[in-house]
């Protein structure tokens, strides 16, 4: 029995099937920053830390009576999404029922939205500085006209270039912006089209985001390291329901912080 | 161009797919490469350069193993499957059995199985 106790709940293996593929289904559609970084794991439970290869050494004498350092690691944090499902539902796939499998959908958009906000926003008390805190360059403003998005997104291509960052470059766009993008025409032309037309990387929706941020795609400038990948487990039941969490272990590290740039709200702070 | 064996429009291609192809491919080469090797040993009337035959096979199987553990690491079902049926005592059809029963696998996996979705 691993930590995930899964043979202990009273699920047959084909619900078990049903809540495993709409969860993933859930994941991989919300999971935004994952289709942006680096990715290194799935290293299991027991990893807990990662090694910056960094050290920073202390002068003070007194103590061991020659000059010491601490060996500088991000250490992962661990997630958990708690969720209720009735055992008579899931029992009635067995009878070729589709389970009501509401909760696992809104289990997963929470747990994509924690590693979304971790990866763009950060997450201080986890440790970790997200691609937006990281970023040195100024953010840009975008405006309510959506037709000055094209220029707004030369400007943030030229940002990043100058600052000797390589493309490909991506376009991560919050639910505001993505929508307002979406619609946005001039003379008829899509604004999307146009925007398209600065980089060659993807433009994609990320839930969690607020604005957008452009960044590079060449490889070694953010890294999600995963302990253990997301996975369902069982906590317990009574005679009617089952309670069962998505979790996950993870850090989150920006290798190069000039490598995005972001565009933040009208009215909003950095 | 790395390799011409691409089934589909390059550009069509996600760089993880393309990396995974060149892998794919280089470790075909090196399990030919040990197949060659070993037959040549087999037919050779030289002791001298049976040995260098010999030494070279088991040099593409460490060729082999380094690119096999750099598919693992970066294909999440050929990680799982690796760990449910390398190094195992039991008969090798029944493994996949025994890891159902034991809960870590079939329907019952320890991970969704999600990984990298860099390039989807």
């Amino acid at each position: 029995m691993d930590l995930l106790r899964r043979e202990l709940a009273p699920i047959t293996p084909e619900a078990w099937t049903e809540i495993d593929a709409e969860a993933k289904r859930v994941l991989e559609l919300n999971l935004a920053g994952r289709k942006l970084v680096d990715f290194k794991g799935p290293h299991g439970w027991k990893y807990a830390a990662v090694n910056t290869g960094k050290i920073s050494i202390k002068h003070d004498d007194k103590g061991l009576g020659v000059p010491w350092g601490v060996r500088e690691v991000v250490p992962l944090i661990e997630v958990r999404v708690p969720f209720e499902l009735s055992i008579l539902d899931l029992d009635n796939t067995e009878r070729g029922a589709t389970p009501d499998l509401a909760a696992v959908v809104n289990a997963a958009e929470k747990a994509a939205h924690a590693e979304d906000i971790a990866i763009f926003s950060g997450f201080k008390a986890g440790g970790i500085e997200g691609i937006i805190e990281s970023s040195p360059h100024a953010p840009l403003t975008i405006s309510d006209d959506y037709s000055e998005f094209p220029s707004l997104v030369v400007n943030a291509v030229e940002t990043l270039r100058r600052g000797g960052v390589n493309g490909p470059y991506a376009l991560a766009l919050g639910p505001d912006c993505y929508t307002a993008l979406t619609q946005a025409a001039e003379d008829g032309y899509p604004i999307r089209r146009r925007v398209a037309n600065f980089f060659s990387g993807p433009m994609m929706l990320a839930p969690a985001l607020s604005g957008a941020v452009l960044l590079s795609q060449r490889g070694g400038d953010f890294e999600l390291t995963v302990g253990q990948d997301l996975s369902i487990g069982y906590a317990h039941h009574d005679h009617q329901k089952v309670q069962l969490y998505l979790t996950e272990s993870f850090a989150f590290r920006v290798l190069e912080n000039a490598a995005a740039i972001y565009l933040k709200p009208k009215n909003r702070k950095k | 161009m790395a390799s011409t064996g691409f089934h589909e429009p390059i550009e069509l291609l996600s760089t993880e797919t393309r990396n995974l192809h060149r892998a794919i491919v280089s470790l075909m080469e090196e399990l030919e490469a040990i197949d060659w090797y070993q037959q040549r040993a087999d037919a050779c009337s030289d002791d001298a350069l049976k040995a260098v035959l010999l030494h070279n096979k088991n040099e593409e199987i460490e060729h082999a193993m380094m690119v096999l553990e750099w598919i693992r690491r970066n294909s999440s079902h050929f990680d799982e499957n690796m760990k449910k049926y390398l190094f195992k005592e039991s008969a090798i059809t029944e493994i996949e059995t025994e890891s159902k029963a034991a809960g870590d696998g079939g329907a019952n996996p320890a991970t969704l199985s999600i990984g990298s979705l860099k390039g989807r």
